[in-house]
């Protein structure tokens, strides 16, 4: 039995993101003893990369604007697979999310009158993102964890201890949720800095741990988005929704090769910024869908005008849905019509003064004169798409943020699936983690407050699951010898080869335009390399190892990889964040289909050896219908275009 | 452009000692310091302890100290060295080593919160603060702060001196303390607490000679000294030694807002 140091909470949140504060700062004020753990230090979470702002229809600078506009756009955003409750709920919550940021201490851009200033953005039918520049991310993240260590003064003030309620647990690392029967019973984590194991017992977890980029080798995320949080939810047993839709945001820097992928803020097209091919062409009103046909303008003149005056003009087509411009822009490559660098050029030097440019996109104008030399003032910039935001994610109760089927497991923010269903709009997703963040924690501290009584009682964390956890995150320490009951000892396996094989793999055969051919060859691959990451090794010693820690992210990575592509490659259809060139039609009957993955053997051993069969089951499930009063806001004309023939007329 | 090997030497050790490490290794085309430490890791050292996370100069993780000088190693171009340079990256200096070049930054995360939060006014509720631009400007350029430490590790008052820590917040959380001063609808004055008098009395503001070594590694280009510092001083040094504030504070005639 392993000597671990064991430790008691109410809650544990999983990721210290804008939705693992959020969770946190709910679920402490909900009166619950509050742990968060996170791989990296306090405050550089993932959510600092945000740019453009936060959607919430205050209508501070169109007065057209409510909640029922946010939700339509959304629906359309996500070609209305979004698990419409969530889209709802946030829809109604985002401004009241971002008002009580305020009250927090956050500074946000001002209108005129004083009020918050708000952008426009893709896909939003008025400016609705409330914003900082182009660093409100930074500004979010910083005004949570401000408002973390506020809690933790008050409670130092009434205990004499920061930690007594709220605790940060700053660069660690869980690997395994652990189980009493169906129910959550707690965490097995390790310390980063010293390499030791550590248990967190609690009777609620929230895993907000973000995204799965580092699946690809184009991203604009961070190494710590590994798909932990949807890896720990599937081996705990709770499935996952709709895998398949990935959203690659379109424009990525695309040079110098070292920086390919960064982001670039979708703002520079919200402000006025335009994308060109090789021949200088506007190209993107070639790209607008029958379903968008009415809404954007037909006209680079009309376009220009709508920057002025929105209500008589339609907006320009590079503002369309982020799936939609990222397909364009990889069409114009495709078709011999992009950059020097294989990109398209992206330009705001003749559209705006140098000065402007500089006070408003303060982050794009330094990110490019520092790492390409160029200065977005005077010439474009060259863009392309880069892997971003994962839609599917792990299969959630709308309304309290739990996860099915694990009583005491919760999600929120991009780990959890079907707020945006296939495809995300951009500033939706800051909202979202401050929605269903708040929602998480506050069902999660319930859910613990709730087991006190005689009969529910506290669930009690199983020696053998925490032995069995440190046994698995040590292997790769011993991998050297023969694994049991092989006979020869092959060389241990490189984890960072094993990582460059598998971007490779994802970015080449489940990237932005799928093929079956070719989504069946990548689950080739990846069985292949679960067989050799068995045998992922590291040297040096436990504290502070890079190595030993991208051995274990490995596992999450390659479970995750696999539910993208076993869920891709069953959706016959395109649409949102999903594009089949062999099914290249949005089709209305795979609109009330959700995509489940499941671990295909829950109860077995520690990660599947079996070369051949993959790790995930897929279930196909019906969605639930729209309410009648929310499908009311659109018209009929628009929902025949999504909806089958059925829906339409019950 | 072509690629070519580069002579690097990385400090690997942790808090028993240790000493710079030879290696030479390939760099290529627009390429920064980071790319070449993860090349390393990759290929040479699969255990070289170091933080990042965005890559993009927006997370402040990767601070450590490049030919000596605080930078971040994501933001730093390989092209600013010549071929023939060695270059030489080790961890932060004013922070304890855990691990090659990862330093225990928890003096940092001590500091903030030592720095009494944000007082949202009493009768405003969420959705009714009104603020003009021209006033959230000032706090707004503090707010740019990505928490890099750099300048935590510059200021000559804690850089090698460690009996300096206790008394002294550092740049980064004096800043904060001006930031919050200047927030238009901070209420602290309100609620008794004057964070002027704080930024003298219990932050160390006085420690501060102006030096400007802060400003100078800010990789935000948040002029530190000059809008946080400077200003935070004189209005603390008008209450100090301004008889006339002194009375008026005294006989309660003038706000303690100045």
């Amino acid at each position: 039995m392993s000597v671990v140091d064991r430790q008691e909470w109410d809650v544990v949140v999983v990721g210290a993101g804008g939705a693992g504060l959020r969770a946190a700062i709910a679920a402490r004020e909900r009166g619950a003893r509050t742990a968060v753990i996170c791989k990296s230090l306090f405050g550089k979470a993932h959510t600092v990369m945000a740019e453009g702002g936060i959607a919430a229809a205050m209508g501070n600078v169109n007065s057209g604007d409510n909640w029922q506009v946010h939700f339509r756009d959304t629906l359309r955003g996500g070609k209305f697979l979004n698990q419409w409750r969530m889209a709802e709920l946030h829809a109604q919550e985002a401004p009241d999310r971002v008002w009580e940021l305020e009250t927090w201490g956050a500074l946000f851009d001002r209108t005129a009158d004083g009020r918050i200033s708000q952008r426009n953005f893709g896909g939003h039918e008025y400016p609705r993102l409330a914003h900082v520049g182009d660093r409100t991310g930074l500004e979010l993240i910083r005004t949570l964890q401000q408002k973390i260590v506020s809690l933790q003064q008050e409670d130092f003030k009434e205990t004499g201890d920061y930690e007594s309620r709220l605790k940060v647990y700053q660069e660690c690392t869980v690997t395994r949720i652990l189980k009493d029967g169906s129910r959550v019973a707690g965490a097995f984590c390790y310390q980063r800095e010293s390499g030791r194991f550590f248990v967190l017992d609690a009777p609620s977890v929230v895993v907000a741990t973000g995204g799965i980029g580092k699946s690809f080798k184009v991203t604009s995320n961070s190494w710590e988005y590994t798909g932990d949080g949807h890896a720990l939810a599937l081996l705990a047993g709770a499935p996952l929704l709709n895998m398949e839709f990935v959203q690659f945001h379109p424009t990525g820097m695309v040079w110098p090769p070292s920086v390919k992928g960064i982001l670039v803020t979708e703002s520079v097209r919200g402000d006025g910024g335009v994308l060109r091919n090789s021949e200088g062409k506007r190209f993107m009103f070639e790209y607008i869908p029958d379903v968008f046909k009415e809404k954007y303008a037909q006209s680079e003149e009309e376009g220009d005008r709508w920057y002025e005056d929105p209500d008589h003009n339609r907006r320009p087509p590079e503002l369309l849905p982020r799936d939609e411009v990222a397909r364009a822009i990889n069409s114009e490559v495709k078709a011999g019509r992009g950059s020097p660098h294989g990109g398209v050029f992206l330009d705001v030097s003749t559209r705006m003064p140098a000065e402007v440019i500089r006070r408003r996109l303060p982050s794009m104008y330094h990110q490019f004169k520092e790492l390409a030399d160029v200065d977005i003032t005077a010439e474009a910039m060259e863009v392309g798409p880069t892997c971003h935001y994962v839609m599917g994610g792990i299969a959630v109760e709308s309304d309290t943020a739990a996860a099915r089927g694990v009583p005491g497991l919760f999600a929120a923010g991009e780990v959890a699936g079907g707020m945006h269903g296939s495809n995300r709009l951009g500033g939706n997703s800051l909202s979202d983690l401050l929605v269903f963040g708040r929602r998480a924690g506050l069902h999660a501290a319930e859910h613990a407050a709730g087991l006190t009584g005689p009969t529910g009682g506290r669930p009690l964390v199983d020696e053998a699951q925490v032995d069995a956890a440190a046994a698995e995150a040590l292997r790769p320490f011993s991998a050297e010898g023969p694994a049991p009951g092989e006979e020869d000892g092959r060389p241990p396996e490189n984890p960072y080869t094993l990582h460059q094989e598998l971007q490779q793999a994802m970015n080449d055969l489940v990237g932005i335009i799928r093929r079956e051919a070719e989504m069946e060859a990548a689950l080739e691959k990846l069985a292949d390399l679960r067989v050799r990451a068995r045998r992922a090794g590291v040297e040096g010693h436990r504290q502070f190892n890079p190595g030993w820690h991208l051995a274990l992210d490995l596992r999450n990575m390659l479970l995750v990889s696999e539910c993208v592509a076993r869920a891709a490659l069953e959706r016959t259809e395109s649409r949102g964040g999903h594009t089949r060139e062999d099914h290249p039609a949005m089709d209305r009957a795979w609109r009330r289909v959700n995509l489940l993955c499941q671990l295909t053997d829950p109860t077995g051993g520690l990660a599947a050896t079996d070369p051949v069969h993959g790790q995930i089951d897929l279930v196909r499930e019906t969605t639930e219908p729209i309410r009648p009063d929310l499908l009311a806001l659109f018209e009929k004309e628009e929902l025949v275009k999504y909806l089958a023939e059925e829906e339409l007329y019950e | 452009m072509s690629s070519y090997e580069a002579r690097f030497k990385v400090w690997r050790g942790d808090v028993g000692g240790g000493g710079l490490k030879d290696f030479g290794v390939e760099v290529n085309d627009g390429e920064v310091v980071l790319d070449i430490i993860h090349r390393l890791q990759a290929t040479q050292a699969p255990d070289l302890a170091v933080r990042w996370n965005c890559k993009a100069g927006k997370c402040g993780s990767c601070s450590a100290e490049i030919n000596g000088r605080p930078r971040l190693l994501c933001m730093t171009r390989m092209s600013v060295f010549t071929r023939e340079e060695t270059i030489t990256v080790t961890p932060l200096r004013a922070f304890p080593v855990i691990r090659d070049l990862v330093t225990d930054v928890g003096f940092n995360y001590t500091k903030a919160r030592e720095v009494p939060a944000f007082v949202p006014p009493d009768k405003l509720a969420a959705g009714e603060y009104r603020m003009t631009q021209e006033d959230v400007d000032r706090s707004q350029e503090f707010r740019k702060c990505i928490e890099c430490f750099l300048c935590q590790d510059t200021c000559h008052v804690v850089r090698d001196h460690e009996e300096n820590k206790t008394a002294f917040a550092g740049p980064r959380f004096l800043m904060r303390v001006a930031e919050l001063d200047m927030h238009p609808l901070d209420a602290a004055d309100e609620s008794g607490l004057d964070r002027k008098k704080t930024a003298q009395d219990e932050h160390g503001l006085g420690y501060c000679n102006i030096t400007k070594c802060c400003t100078e590694v800010c990789p935000e280009g948040i002029k530190i000294t000059d809008n946080a510092l400077i200003p935070l001083k004189e209005r603390a040094v008008d209450r100090k030694y301004d008889p006339l504030v002194w009375l008026g504070s005294k006989i309660g005639r003038r706000s303690s807002g100045g």
